[in-house]
């Protein structure tokens, strides 16, 4: 039960419980500079490590010369291959990916050896100073090179669980989804549309550059502190690496600036740890943007073919989709991608015939792995570029179109999983599409000279409203929550309550990567609410304490938050019962009556106070660990893809406006409106900021943000001056209409949020550059020369 | 080489600094102040923004050496920069954008609690929620802080203006133009008129 209502007569627990816009813990420690960032570490004697990388996207190694490196004055450790103590290879699902390379490297930028210095420049000069020869290979870029007869095997030796059921080695995963017959569907249809699209590469782009600090201890383990989204997934890949027992591995999550994704694998953990061993002084590592391009996986760029039929009244009969994603040299968390994106390919729509794939290659490209997103991205730009065209065959409003066919609760997925809890697919559309259009001629004055500022181009002042066309453009998308496909998905918290001043202090201790989402905020709230204290502590993350999981699928809220709550709940049970024995005696409320925790008081719920929580506890230390699971999931069949993979559901719809010079074929979005259902609302400035980020990063996938891979595998663009990332100029007014529509199977009723709105963004914003254009557009980013031909 | 210079109103002095050492490097190791941050070293995307006798800089992008004599403001200094400037003459406000009614509809955090340390463009960053991972925020809180010096009532347009050069992956912007509208809106109402 929760004790989230007031009582009748009992004042309010201090502002901050689940439901307020508690403002962060941390906010004051970042906005004076103090709060310590993984990069901002520093230690007595501490040396600087740094990666040697490959020139190379796939090359044998002939040779190393490590000597002139080992000279170099300052130089105190040079790594390769040759010097790793145990395990060389580590990986999320398979562990594929070497730890410095083995022989042969398999994509641009690959570490190869390590050096650990006492400047960082030394470090840098030295490491220049090793003299590697290679042996170019072949290089294995798409689906045709990677799967033509006598392709290059880039795993040949691969024994993992998926290369039983995959039609080629060079394949990481495949996975169908067929329900009913498509050719019968196909053969009923008025009208059918195909379509061949095509997503770039993104980055996550987290302005925290990778960094770690390893400290060696007494003992012969080592104590890392280190930006990352779950400890205990990297200290499980560390250990074996180290050559060391879990418990000489300690990790603590240090400052995180960002994530996304971006920090679920490995980056230079196990390296700051092999160079800390070696030389016996503590090693930082602070990758530079350069390097962080590098240094960890991206967003699966994606092929997609599409084929949707429709009867002539607006009704979607079937739908058949190949989705090919861009997986890179390592599986990272490709089988789990390809998972979401043949699962979620149908996008929140109800249809009857489904014939999906989806598969993820190994190729020597950049290894691709988490995103926000992850799969669904890909999928939804595809299925809502098809819906829009649907309706235009059919003479049907787009938003008209895609209501006809939205899910509700009750409805089927192509999976067979039926969908349990509120999908309010129609209402989010409605909702964007009532909101008042904003004016039209933004840059108009009344000075009568054009504010250049809100033109295409802005600043650049390359028009003045000639030739400048808008569109409106709408998507909706849908997104799973939390680990699927029969992942154990749990979450540890440890939750302390004690007197300290004759004051009630609860203690919140769990492993979960605050990686500035807002979690710390949340698991305060949390306790505030469920043990009507005020004064919350938090610990810092680290493995002292169970797994809480990664920061990723939107689910820390959900499990960890549930952990939180569940340990909370055990806590409460547990001082009431301290309180019946202390005082159930003189009181016969403490046995009959339903109480609650609220104010720092024990109360009935009719609000009579029976005593005063540090009465209740005196000298006693309240102290709870509780592990909590979602409901389970179980894996989709490997040739139908039918299974109750996912656990919960979460949806968003956007309406993009841009501005579009179409002389130029410069974009302006001029605003883009989101509805999302989040189910509760915990924390709602925190919820609104998840999805205006989260569509910022979809508005930067559909006009601007891609890694560019040359032919030969090498990155083109490692850098913010070449890779684009939207600005304060770039972003519009991004007004949020937030649906609290409970999901009774999740704590609080609450729906994870973080991802669902990075989906439908990105193609609402392309629609909407189509509806101004009429050209066909097929591929994100958007670029200029798509727009003006040329 | 060895570098003389003011930092946050205090005499500071690096040794053996390396000639290609940046101001950042130099602020950041040298001197233990780790607030101006690292994000990409190339002057992209503003997290190390500084002050340098006044004008916002990227600090990865001044060599520590050109710092030489000079004034530097760093975040860590931001709220006794603003003390100070407060308790100076008042700059006359000019012509609004955002007007002060609409700046003062929008509602902040239910808390309450502010610690007075905080400049006011801190505070109402904090208040805002436009701090999430926080790591752009101190270059952006060196920036609106300037930006409010210099133009205590902006309009949007001057607000997205005056950050352009400050990444954020975070937070969409929203809540950024929120806090910087909402110190402007209470500057308005505390400062001399």
């Amino acid at each position: 039960m929760s004790t989230a209502h007031t009582p009748a007569g009992l004042a309010r627990t201090a502002h901050g419980g689940v439901g307020e816009s508690a403002p962060r813990p941390d906010g004051t420690l970042k906005v004076t500079g103090e709060f310590a960032y993984a990069s901002d570490l520093w230690h007595e004697d501490m040396l600087w490590g740094f990666t040697l990388r490959s020139p190379h996207a796939h090359a044998r190694i002939i040779s190393a010369d490590v000597s002139g490196a080992l000279a170099t004055p300052g130089v105190y450790a040079v790594l390769t291959h040759d010097d790793l103590p145990a395990a060389t290879r580590y990986g999320l699902e398979i562990q594929d990916t070497p730890v410095l390379a083995d022989g042969v490297v398999r994509y641009h930028g690959e570490p190869v050896a390590l050096v650990a210095a006492d400047h960082p420049e030394t470090a840098r000069r030295a490491a220049a100073r090793i003299r590697i020869t290679y042996e170019e290979l072949p290089v294995v870029g798409d689906e045709e090179s990677a799967t033509a007869p006598g392709a290059p095997l880039l795993h040949p030796a691969r024994d993992d669980h998926h290369a039983a059921h995959v039609p080629h080695p060079n394949i990481v995963h495949r996975q169908p989804v067929v329900r009913g017959d498509v050719a019968a569907a196909r053969a009923r249809a008025d009208v059918v549309v195909s379509g061949d699209y095509e997503v770039g590469m993104q980055d996550q782009a987290f302005l925290g550059p990778e960094s770690g600090l390893a400290v060696p201890a007494g003992d012969g383990g080592v104590d890392l502190f280190i930006a990352t989204q779950w400890l205990h997934a990297d200290l499980r890949q560390i250990a074996p690496v180290l050559g060391l027992p879990e418990d000489k591995v300690r990790m603590t999550l240090s400052g995180v600036g960002g994530a996304f994704g971006g920090r679920e694998d490995l980056s230079m953990q196990a390296h700051a740890c092999l160079l800390a061993l070696r030389t016996g002084r503590p090693v930082k590592m602070v990758y530079n943007r350069f390097e962080s391009f590098f240094g960890h996986v991206h967003r699966h760029p994606a092929r997609l073919h599409y084929e949707h039929g429709a009867s002539s009244d607006g009704r979607l009969l079937f739908v058949k989709a190949r989705i090919v994603l861009d997986g890179g040299a390592y599986a990272s968390s490709s089988p789990a991608v390809v998972g979401n994106a043949a699962s979620l390919a149908v996008g929140p729509y109800v249809v009857g015939d489904v014939d999906v794939e989806a598969l993820a290659l190994y190729t020597n490209n950049p290894p691709c792995g988490a995103m926000r997103g992850f799969g669904a991205v890909q999928a939804c730009f595809a299925y809502e570029a098809q819906m829009d065209r649907l309706a235009e065959r059919l003479g049907l409003d787009p938003v008209e179109f895609r209501q006809r066919n939205a899910m509700e609760q009750g409805a089927v997925m192509p999976t067979g999983q039926v969908v349990d809890a509120p999908a309010p697919v129609a209402e989010l559309l409605r909702r964007v599409k009532a909101r008042p259009l904003p004016p039209e001629r933004p840059w108009d004055t009344a000075g009568g000279a054009p504010d250049v500022r809100a033109l295409p181009g802005g600043l650049s002042n390359t028009t003045h409203g000639e030739g400048v066309v808008r569109g409106v453009g709408y998507a909706v998308g849908i997104k799973n929550v939390g680990f699927s496909e029969g992942f154990d998905d749990y979450s540890t918290a440890r939750v302390r309550l004690e007197a300290v001043a004759g004051q009630p202090v609860a203690t919140v201790h769990t492993a979960m990567a605050e990686v500035g989402q807002g979690g710390v905020t949340v698991h305060a709230q949390i306790a505030r609410t469920e043990l009507g204290v005020t004064r919350v502590v938090l610990q810092p993350a680290d493995t002292r304490v169970g797994s809480a999981g990664s920061t990723s699928a939107s689910r820390q809220t959900y499990v960890t938050g549930g952990a939180v709550r569940h340990a909370c709940q055990e806590v409460r049970e547990r001082v009431l019962a301290l309180g019946r024995a202390r005082f159930g005696a003189h009181h016969p409320a403490w046995e009959r009556a339903v109480l609650v925790l609220e104010g720092g008081k024990v109360a009935t719920e009719a609000g009579e106070v029976l005593a005063a929580l540090a009465d209740v506890l005196e000298d006693e230390v309240i102290d709870v660990e509780r592990e909590w699971r979602h409901r389970p999931t179980e894996p989709f069949d490997l040739r139908t893809g039918q299974g109750n993979g996912h656990v919960q559901y979460s949806f968003a719809a956007h309406r993009a406006v841009v501005d579009v010079d179409t002389g130029l074929g410069l974009v302006k979005v001029v605003e883009l409106a989101c509805a999302q259902d989040v189910g509760k609302a915990v924390n709602p400035l925190a919820v609104t900021g998840q999805i205006q980020g989260g569509t910022v990063q979809g508005l930067g996938l559909a006009v601007m943000e891609e890694i560019v891979v040359a032919a030969d595998g090498r990155v083109r663009n490692p850098s913010f001056t070449d890779y684009l990332i939207p600005t304060i100029l770039d972003t519009p007014a991004i007004p949020v209409d937030i649906l609290e529509l409970a999901d009774e199977h999740a704590p609080y009723g609450l729906r994870g949020a973080g991802e669902a709105p990075t989906l439908s963004a990105t193609p609402a914003v392309v629609a909407a550059i189509r509806a101004a254009t009429g050209i066909a557009l097929a591929r994100v980013p958007v670029r200029p020369e798509h727009l003006t031909g040329t | 080489m060895r570098v003389n210079f003011t930092v946050n109103g205090r005499p500071q002095q690096a040794d053996d600094v390396w000639e290609g050492e940046s101001l950042l490097y130099v602020l950041r190791e040298r001197l233990g102040l780790p607030g101006s941050k690292n994000a990409c070293e190339q002057g992209e995307c503003g997290s190390c923004t500084v002050r340098l006798d006044g004008l916002p800089v990227c600090a990865c992008l001044v060599a520590a050496g050109q710092a030489e004599g000079r004034e530097v403001v760093t975040v860590e200094g931001l709220a006794e920069h603003a003390r100070r400037r407060a308790a100076g003459a008042g700059t006359p406000p000019e012509p609004a954008g955002t007007s002060l009614d609409e700046a003062r509809r929008w509602t902040a955090a239910p808390d309450g609690t502010r610690a007075a340390a905080l400049s006011p463009v801190q505070q109402a960053f904090v208040d805002a929620g436009a701090v999430q991972c926080g790591f752009c925020t101190p270059g952006l809180l060196v920036a609106a802080d300037e930006l409010i010096e210099r133009n205590p009532e902006p309009s949007d347009a001057d607000i997205r203006e005056a950050l352009s050069g400050n990444l954020c992956r975070c937070t969409g912007y929203e809540t950024i133009l929120d806090a910087v509208r909402l110190a402007a809106a209470r500057a308005g109402e505390a400062g001399p008129r």
